[in-house]
């Protein structure tokens, strides 16, 4: 990989002033990043290590109700510590990647990456949730813009992710068999004002929202309500894993499952 | 009782202990002061006219010692290839060169262009950045059956086209094959593929090269499943040194799998540089490196068919092959589908007429040769596939067509050259029914289906050839190379025993079995004997571990050298007992004088043979050490019967193994926790190929699954506990031993079990399917219900 | 160069290493403690599986500058005082969970922080928790049972099973 200059503040300021010189980046838990950078696709001049900046770690609930998760927190920390408040979202971060990775791996380096088969977006889409970073307030809704895409500046970092606390959810992630991401992944949400339903692994425009099954399980909440409903393969991702029909069909399965299991 | 020692019994492993405790030494960990290191530019397109390359920016970066391109090489041989396979016309097959760097052409995703030597790892990355390249793009070849079509683009321009061989075995004449068919009440056709897999031991190539100008003598540390092979193969056909000067170390090596039996260009490359650079060169492969460069395994794409009387006994077998060679023939390559692969057609079963017919063909592609099992594999997906699915055509039991069919009666001489010495199929099968609780399936079928999901039982039975082999008869097919082994028992002045083998070890556990075949026969205790291997200036010239030959050939070395010092041993004891010869007896590290309470010790001759101030020198040497080549007589033919039961989500397709039993004859077992071992393994990866695993090009040559993100490997979660019995033995009716070889079992046995399982849970549930090709993937699955 | 110090297995380590030193290539180039292995380049295989302040992590896929200050663990490290093999070591050995003996350092690694975890996981939980550690040698077989067995549980029906 290229040498870079490394420096780890311990300040979300100090991060955002260090971000400031040209070609740096922000180093959540290097889990996606540092294979990246092993294949030279990437060449900041300077990583700025997130690790070391204590309020942008831990998950707590705020007076709104929402669960709150500092940007830099690992995958395993919220797996063990969001359980007691919304615990689909601790069993989707229980099962990203391996023990390892969940030790290094952050959310907020999930959220910036967008990996079209990664976890967390569809948890952020699917919840609503509203993504901090040191400058604003970003809308999940409008947050992700496609694969590897987002609403982030350059030098813009994810602080925290505010999850408003479902009455009911769950994730069902069909594993891909290599990288073990998802090559489907649908997590389902029931809020008092309605139902929400993301989908991630299988569009090529990244995780998106099946507002048909949303609006069919707002009504009724229950497995049988989606059975009617199909999804369209068109822009669907088509691969050595899976075609466009497979991962449309497995949408409507895994969104039945969720519901089931969420029910 | 099972035994704490000796033959039979499974000692904890005395490797264990250094790779437990992080004191292992792979060739990575060997670091050579002063060392450089290397890396390849490789080639990104898979079929390229190189118009020109220029080094000239890069030969000025930091920390850059030396750059090598093709034109460096063009007075050094190429790799050779160590099988001449004749095709069916008498003609040699076509070889084309095999530069160690690019010459004229690229001809694969990964083939080398240029390799930079620099200070450090990232200064040679950084310089092979600034070369450049100039290609002219040519049409990839990827598919087989384009690449022999009329007019199809030719990979290698002297060539008459991209066709390597068009061989036949067994029933030459069409007629007769033709007229088996005409006559058949039954045939069964089934068109299928063994798709290429990646070997992928979990170390990857590590090649460290060093050169003493003083002595004008060359080291060579890699990973290799043999030494000698690699010093003879680059000293005699590519770099043209003397053997003498040249040492080859395999140090500890991470798994091979057959991808490390061959001699790679890199191995090559690090010799040669390190005398052109007077510095030791050092290449350790990335994984994504070993994805382009490891030579892969497997790649057929075949038609069978099988001809059935009214009775429903088999009376012929046709198949066409398609056999992928990739870009070159790698070492080993074209004996694969012929020799390795033909030859087992007639599987367990007394088929009389059988006629394969395979064409290797050239392909923009990675080199494709041995991989666990290496065609043996091809051979038994083929005959079990359409076997059960005849059984299904025919509405018999799959068990009970197979036990009809059986061959029964040894020595048996199969139609396709092979003569099996012994074997008992249906007492393996037997085994079988047991361990895989066969009676029991309805029950956990109805168990399955209450909790909505499919289940299937597949069965299967092989049969390899092992103990790889005769060189009279493998010279006669074309090898280029004696298949022998040897071993040196040296026996130290205080009774300790270096036993230097040709084998190597790379997780077969040599270093604990092999003692236990020497102090058995000594009657001493297996600390007493400690194993050498991986170094050609210690060992003798032995052809190294692949094909399950270890015991089966070093092993009879070994037995054959140890016999020879027993031999001299007793002759020194006569004399001190002043007895006849013939009188001696060795029991328990002691020899005595028959009829008599005269005795002495092990260590008492041994330390007379050093210290000779009364021994026979008139009539022997003082030492106490000798050496066996041993060649077999024949192959060995491990064989056995496997059961696997899966499971079928039907909404999504997914497939899990619920239960996997495998019944094998090995012979004679000298430590069946090894053995266990070994069949474990195997069985991982032949359901990693029945499920996972599959390495994929796009119709422009790039590797689609080039690293772990898309080549599915089998983790712990994929697999279940297996049940292995090795209780039936037939022992090898020509080794000393009666061992047959157990490493390459599991991975022959396991895909059609897991296949056929599927294929029985698909067919449970009323889906029409009768074949999917693997990887059994979920979505392949899900594809062939909803299809 | 950032000067870089770590407890590596209880002694105090330092050296100056470049911003894209790897931990392993730390462990491994500088201290020359080549028991971590490293397998793969896309942080799959777990060969190099170390404990960076108690918790596993892939030494391939960390900084060495982000460990500055830590204390890390590695297989060197695991042996008993005496230098007699741990529990975990001693069941793999006993149960013959390795083969070629590369994957070894991680799935040691990785068990020892499995049963910190999860002093007495069922089979299924060593399964799931091994995800990252390949092995191409021993089918996982043998390893399931010695991680089972280091924790203390009967292991004498698998092998029948
Ligand atoms: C073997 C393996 C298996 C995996 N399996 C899964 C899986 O099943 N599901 C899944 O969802 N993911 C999986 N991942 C990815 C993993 O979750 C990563 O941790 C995650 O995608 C990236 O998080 P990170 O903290 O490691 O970010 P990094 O790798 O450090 O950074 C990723 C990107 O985000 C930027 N960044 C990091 N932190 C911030 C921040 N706070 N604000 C703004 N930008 C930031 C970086 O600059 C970089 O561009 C896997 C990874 C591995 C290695
Ligand atoms: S080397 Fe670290 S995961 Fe493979
Ligand atoms: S023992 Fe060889 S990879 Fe696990």
């Amino acid at each position: 990989m290229y040498n870079f200059e490394f420096e780890k503040p311990g300040s979300i300021a100090d991060a955002v002033a260090a971000l400031g010189s040209e070609d740096a980046m922000p180093l959540g838990g290097g889990q996606t990043l540092i294979p990246a950078m092993k294949q030279r696709l990437n060449a900041p001049s300077k990583l700025v290590s997130l690790s070391g900046i204590a309020e942008m770690k831990g998950v707590c609930v705020r007076d709104d109700g929402a669960l709150s998760i500092g940007g830099a927190t690992p995958h395993a920390v919220v797996a063990a510590e969001a359980g007691a408040h919304y615990p689909a979202l601790a069993g989707l971060a229980s099962h990203i990647g391996d023990p390892a990775v969940r030790n290094r791996g952050t959310i907020g380096g999930s959220l910036a990456n967008n990996d079209p088969a990664a976890c967390y977006p569809s948890a952020a889409l699917g919840s609503g949730a509203t993504i901090v970073t040191n400058n604003r307030e970003i809308a999940a809704d409008d947050y992700f813009q496609g694969m590897f895409t987002t609403a982030l500046e350059e030098g813009e970092i994810i602080v925290e992710v505010r999850f408003p606390i479902p009455e009911k959810a769950n994730y069902q992630k069909f594993v891909q068999p290599a990288s073990r991401f998802a090559l489907t992944g649908v997590f389902v949400a029931k809020y008092a004002d309605g139902v929400r339903v993301a989908v991630t692994g299988a569009s090529e425009e990244g995780v998106f929202r099946w507002s048909e099954a949303e609006a069919a399980l707002s009504s009724d909440f229950s497995a049988s309500a989606v059975d009617g409903l199909s999804v369209s393969p068109d822009g669907m991702i088509g691969d050595i894993h899976g075609t466009p029909a497979y991962r449309a069909s497995l949408i409507k399965t895994l969104t039945k499952r969720a519901v089931a299991a969420a029910a | 009782m099972p035994k704490d020692s000796g033959i039979g019994a499974s000692p904890k492993r005395r490797e264990d202990v250094r790779f437990l405790t992080g004191a292992g030494n792979y060739t990575d960990d060997i670091n050579v002061a002063g060392q450089a290191y290397v890396h390849f530019l490789r080639s990104d397109v898979a079929h390229a006219r190189i118009k020109g390359i220029d080094t000239s920016a890069a030969a000025g970066m930091p920390g850059v010692v030396k750059i090598f391109t093709g034109a460096d090489f063009e007075g050094v041989g190429g790799l050779p290839c160590g099988w001449q396979v004749t095709d069916r016309h008498g003609e040699p097959m076509q070889e084309p060169p095999h530069p160690i760097l690019a010459q004229g052409k690229v001809r694969h995703v990964g083939d080398p262009i240029a390799a930079v030597v620099a200070d450090t790892y990232e200064q040679a990355r950084d310089a092979a950045e600034a070369i450049e390249v100039d290609l002219e793009e040519l049409p990839a070849i990827v598919d087989m059956k384009a690449a022999l079509a009329d007019g199809a683009p030719k990979l290698h321009d002297d060539l008459t086209s991209n066709l390597c061989y068009d061989w036949v075995l067994g029933e030459t004449d069409d007629a007769v094959v033709q007229k088996a068919f005409d006559e058949a009440d039954h045939v069964t056709t089934l068109e299928l593929t063994n798709q290429r897999l990646v070997a992928n031991p979990m170390e990857p190539r590590v090649a460290v090269g060093e050169y003493k100008r003083g002595t004008d003598e060359y080291t060579l540390y890699t990973t290799s499943q043999n030494p000698h092979v690699i010093r003879l193969l680059m000293c005699a056909f590519v770099l043209g040194l003397p053997e003498h000067k040249v040492r080859v170390v395999a140090p500890d090596v991470g798994g091979g799998f057959g991808t490390k039996i061959f001699h790679y260009a890199e191995e090559a490359f690090c010799t040669f540089a390190a005398k052109a650079c007077n510095r030791p060169v050092k290449w350790t492969a990335s994984r994504t490196e070993a994805f382009m460069s490891d030579a892969q395994g497997r790649d057929h794409v075949t038609k069978i068919e099988l001809a059935m009387d009214k009775d429903n006994n088999f009376t012929a077998l046709r198949t066409n092959t398609l056999a992928n060679m990739g870009a070159y023939l790698s070492t080993f390559s074209s004996s694969v589908p012929t020799w390795l692969h033909g030859t087992l057609m007639a599987g367990n079963y007394k088929t009389p007429c059988i006629q394969v017919n395979v064409k290797a063909v050239f392909t923009s592609t990675v080199p494709v040769d041995a991989y666990r099992g290496a065609g043996r594999p091809e051979a038994t997906f083929q005959i079990e596939r359409v076997i059960d699915k005849a059984a299904r055509e025919r509405g018999v039991d799959p068990i009970k067509l197979r036990r009809q069919n059986f061959i029964t009666e040894f020595p048996y001489d199969t139609p396709v050259a092979l003569t099996y010495d012994t074997g008992d199929y249906n007492g393996t099968m037997d085994k079988l029914e047991a361990a895989a609780d066969i009676a029991g399936f309805a029950a956990r079928r109805a168990e399955s289906e209450k909790n909505g999901k499919l289940r299937g039982l597949g069965i299967n039975c092989y049969i390899e050839a092992c103990g790889i082999a005769p060189s009279n008869i493998v010279g006669m097919l074309g090898a280029r190379a004696g298949l022998y082994d040897a071993a040196t028992v040296r026996v130290n002045a205080t009774g300790s025993i270096s036993v230097m083998v040709g084998a190597h070890s790379h997780g077969q556990g040599h270093e604990t079995a092999f003692p236990q075949v020497v102090a058995e026969m000594i009657g001493i205790d297996e600390s007493q004997v400690e194993i050498v291997h991986g170094d050609t200036s210690k060992i003798p010239f032995g052809m190294g571990t692949y094909g399950s030959r270890s015991l089966a050939v070093c092993g009879s070395a070994m037995v054959r050298a140890t016999e020879k010092v027993i031999n001299k041993a007793k002759k020194i004891a006569a004399h001190l007992m002043e007895a006849s010869e013939a009188d001696i007896e060795l029991k328990d590290g002691m020899f005595s004088v028959a009829g008599t309470d005269k005795s002495v010790a092990w260590g008492d001759v041994t330390l007379t043979a050093y210290v000779p101030h009364n021994f026979p020198l008139e009539e022997i040497e003082p030492g106490l050490e000798e050496t066996a080549f041993y060649d077999p007589a024949n192959f060995t033919y491990p064989a056995g019967a496997y059961a696997c039961e899966v499971e079928v989500d039907p909404e999504t397709g997914k497939v899990t193994i619920e239960r996997f039993a495998a019944a094998d004859d090995f012979g004679n077992i000298i430590n069946p926790m090894i053995v266990d071992g070994q069949v474990h393994g195997g069985i991982g990866q032949g359901i990693g190929q029945a499920l996972l695993e599959g390495c994929v090009y796009d119709e422009n040559g790039q590797l689609l699954s080039g690293s772990y993100m898309d080549y599915a490997m089998p983790r712990a979660d994929d697999v279940p506990f297996y049940t292995v019995d090795h209780s039936s033995q037939t022992p090898c009716t020509h080794n000393p031993l009666g061992v047959k070889g157990c490493g390459e079992a599991g991975a022959i046995g396991s895909p059609p079990a897991v296949v056929n399982a599927v294929i029985d849970a698909l067919q449970s549930g009323g889906k029409n399917v009768t074949h999917i090709d693997m990887p059994l993937s979920p979505g392949r699955v899900w594809a062939a219900m909803n299809g | 160069m950032p000067q870089v110090s770590m407890t590596v297995n209880g002694k105090a380590t330092s050296g100056d290493v470049e911003g894209r030193t790897l931990l392993s290539a730390y462990l491994r180039d500088h201290l020359g403690m080549t028991g971590t292995h490293v397998g793969c380049d896309t942080s799959q295989c777990g060969a190099c599986v170390v404990h960076v302040n108690g918790e596993a992590v892939k030494s391939c896929t960390m900084f060495a500058a982000e460990a500055d200050g830590a204390t890390v663990d590695t297989i060197e490290g695991q042996a008993n005082a005496d230098g007699s093999l741990n529990v975990i070591q001693q069941a793999f050995q006993d149960h013959h969970g390795l083969q070629c003996g590369f994957c070894t350092p991680g799935m040691v690694m990785s068990a020892a922080a499995l049963l910190k975890e999860n002093p007495k996981p069922t089979e299924q939980e060593v399964r799931d928790y091994l995800e990252g550690n390949l092995c191409r040698c021993t089918g996982y077989h043998n390893i399931v049972k010695a991680i089972l067995a280091a924790s203390g549980q009967d292991v004498g029906a698998i092998a029948a099973e």
